[in-house]
């Protein structure tokens, strides 16, 4: 379990991570949430030490990070792919963390089987990889002390849409079995389908948080089908109301299986049948459209 | 590969003890060597000494073909490269951001200097013990092939000096990489030092009465370079240029450096 608790980081009189505060809990995805430059990363760098918190703490299972004795057993990191030394193999950088963490020898080998590192690849050195596969080793690297909680800075980042699937179905298993998992990204349709919990940050501060059924729930759903006005009209008998935007698209605050049992009553083919994420996808992009530079003139 | 595989290979005991520094100082000697750039620094080493000694033997006039030449002509590339090595060890976690893994695995940043510092010492007498051994075997080549008479004309104390001189240049290197944490920056501080900044002081030293008397206090090239002559035991006063030189220069640095290493952010 992290815990993050009122943490605010002062450069000057700019304020990057403005009294965050969140938990993210064992057995779940937490995602960390927000367009480029919102505090995400100076937040997860707090979290590990490497940048002082003007003021606030985070502690990991109850202790604070630099009081673990042995961090890599407890927490695995990946907070940045390519910062590894250029010169250096894959093997020999999974090398350096198992001897830190006092491994045995194994594990590298092991490691590099489960992020699908070939023998070959893992001889290369890294300044020959691809982001991918340096997201690969990196991942290694965070999973070789086999922690209770993981910490990912923008993990999907440059891994193909197998690997993405891939990070996904590993994460998931990883929280299936208790563990804590708390990633990063600016890409909402990633957090979504992963996360279970989400904290949106943005220009510093948290502006939601909660889990995704919380999050999206809010917003109702979303239908379309064949003949609109049949199903409106099945709709409202039952006291349901709706309202039909310019696509064609019907929104209604009620249950998407509610929704879907009405059109089978009334005999109309559905479409598309969907719960709403819009409450959280138009936040978010207010949220990008005033902190991101390409999106100041939209 | 999928979250099962991940499962199949978890680490089966959980042990959790404080990671000893005798264990990070061997993960740091290793980072030194297991590099590209790292690993050709250090064979360097061993190339340009060998390099000296066959100069030394082709070059050097018969009667100077003693022990103390040989270890001198070594002296020269191996005094660069030395200090280079203890540069790289500590600005590379910053230029090649290898800190943002070094230090998150090991929290306690002095415990992470410390490490650099005991192998950078430790590749600094082994160096030593290769250019003795190399400098020996090149002055017993030379008396055979050139039928002139075998002078070891060095003594134990001198070799100790020359070791301690060759430490104290090193640490000089680490000291700038830990005061500027950039690889360029470092480097051309440490050609600054050693020898833009001796050129000047000599210039000043004849050219100003009054600075002549100060320079063993001030120039610490020139108060170290007793240890490299292979002459005489050093004098009191000698000890004391190095020693003051070598807090004005060294320790003081250092610490301003090691205060940044600890409070700045790592990205």
């Amino acid at each position: 379990m992290i815990t993050v608790e009122g943490v605010t980081r002062k450069y000057g009189s700019f304020t990057a991570v403005d009294d965050v505060g969140f938990t993210a809990r064992a057995g779940r995805v937490t995602g960390f949430l927000g367009p480029n430059g919102a505090g995400k990363s100076t937040t997860m760098r707090i979290m590990v030490g490497l940048t002082r918190a003007t003021s606030g703490t985070v502690t990991i299972s109850g202790r604070h990070y630099v009081d673990l004795p042995n961090p890599g057993l407890e927490v695995g990191v990946l907070l940045d792919a390519s910062a590894q030394h250029a010169g250096r193999t894959g093997r020999e950088i999974l090398n350096i963390a198992q001897q830190y963490m006092g491994l045995p020898r194994s594990r590298v080998e092991e490691m590099l089987e489960v992020v699908s590192l070939t023998p070959t690849e893992a001889s290369r050195r890294v300044g020959n990889y691809s982001l991918g596969m340096r997201q690969r080793l990196g991942i290694a690297t965070a999973l070789i002390g086999d922690p209770r909680v993981l910490i990912l800075d923008e993990p999907a980042n440059g891994l193909d849409p197998a690997g993405i699937r891939w990070m996904r179905d590993l994460l998931r298993g990883y929280a299936d079995r208790g563990g804590t998992v708390l990633l990063s990204s600016h890409l909402l349709h990633e957090i979504e389908v992963i996360a279970d919990d989400i904290v949106m940050i943005g220009n510093g501060r948290i502006v939601s948080q909660g889990t995704k059924t919380e999050l999206l729930h809010a917003a109702g759903t979303v239908v379309r089908a064949t003949d609109h006005y049949i199903l409106r009209r099945a709709l409202r008998k039952l006291g349901i109301v709706t309202s039909l935007s310019d696509d064609g698209a019907l929104r209604t605050d009620v249950d998407p299986v509610l929704v879907g049992k009405v059109a089978l009553e009334a005999g109309v083919a559905l479409t598309e049948l969907r719960t709403e994420d819009a409450g959280l996808e138009d936040m978010f992009l207010e949220l990008t459209a005033t902190s991101q530079r390409e999106g100041a003139w939209t | 590969m999928t979250a099962i595989a991940a499962e199949s290979v978890r680490r089966r005991v959980p042990v959790s003890h404080r990671v000893p520094l005798r264990r990070v100082t061997q993960v740091e000697l290793r980072k030194m060597f297991n590099t590209r750039s790292g690993f050709w620094l250090i064979a360097s080493i061993a190339i340009s000494a060998v390099l000296a000694t066959g100069g030394v033997i082709l070059w050097a006039p018969a009667d100077e073909l003693t022990y103390s030449t040989f270890a001198t002509a070594i002296r020269f590339p191996v005094v660069v490269i030395l200090p280079l090595i203890a540069i790289l060890a500590v600005t590379s976690e910053w230029s090649q951001r290898t800190g943002l893994t070094t230090f998150t695995l090991i929290p306690h940043r002095s415990r992470i200097i410390t490490a650099k510092a005991i192998s950078s010492v430790l590749i600094a007498v082994a160096a030593m013990a290769l250019t003795f051994a190399v400098g020996a075997l090149g002055n017993l080549l030379s008396a055979a092939v050139t039928g002139t008479t075998l002078v070891w004309d060095v003594t134990l104390t001198q070799c100790l000096y020359y070791v301690f001189g060759m430490v104290l240049s090193l640490m000089t290197g680490f000291m700038l990489g830990v005061l500027i944490r950039s690889s360029t920056g470092a480097i051309v501080a440490y050609f600054v030092l050693t020898f833009v900044l001796p050129t000047i002081f000599g210039l000043l030293a004849t050219s100003q009465q009054w600075f002549q008397d100060l320079q063993p206090w001030i120039d610490v090239q020139f108060a170290q370079s007793g240890l490299f002559v292979f002459d005489q035991a050093l004098t009191g006063e000698q000890w004391a240029n190095i020693a003051v030189t070598g807090v004005t220069w060294l320790l003081v640095p250092l610490a301003i450096g090691l205060g940044f290493v600890m409070r700045a952010e790592v990205k």
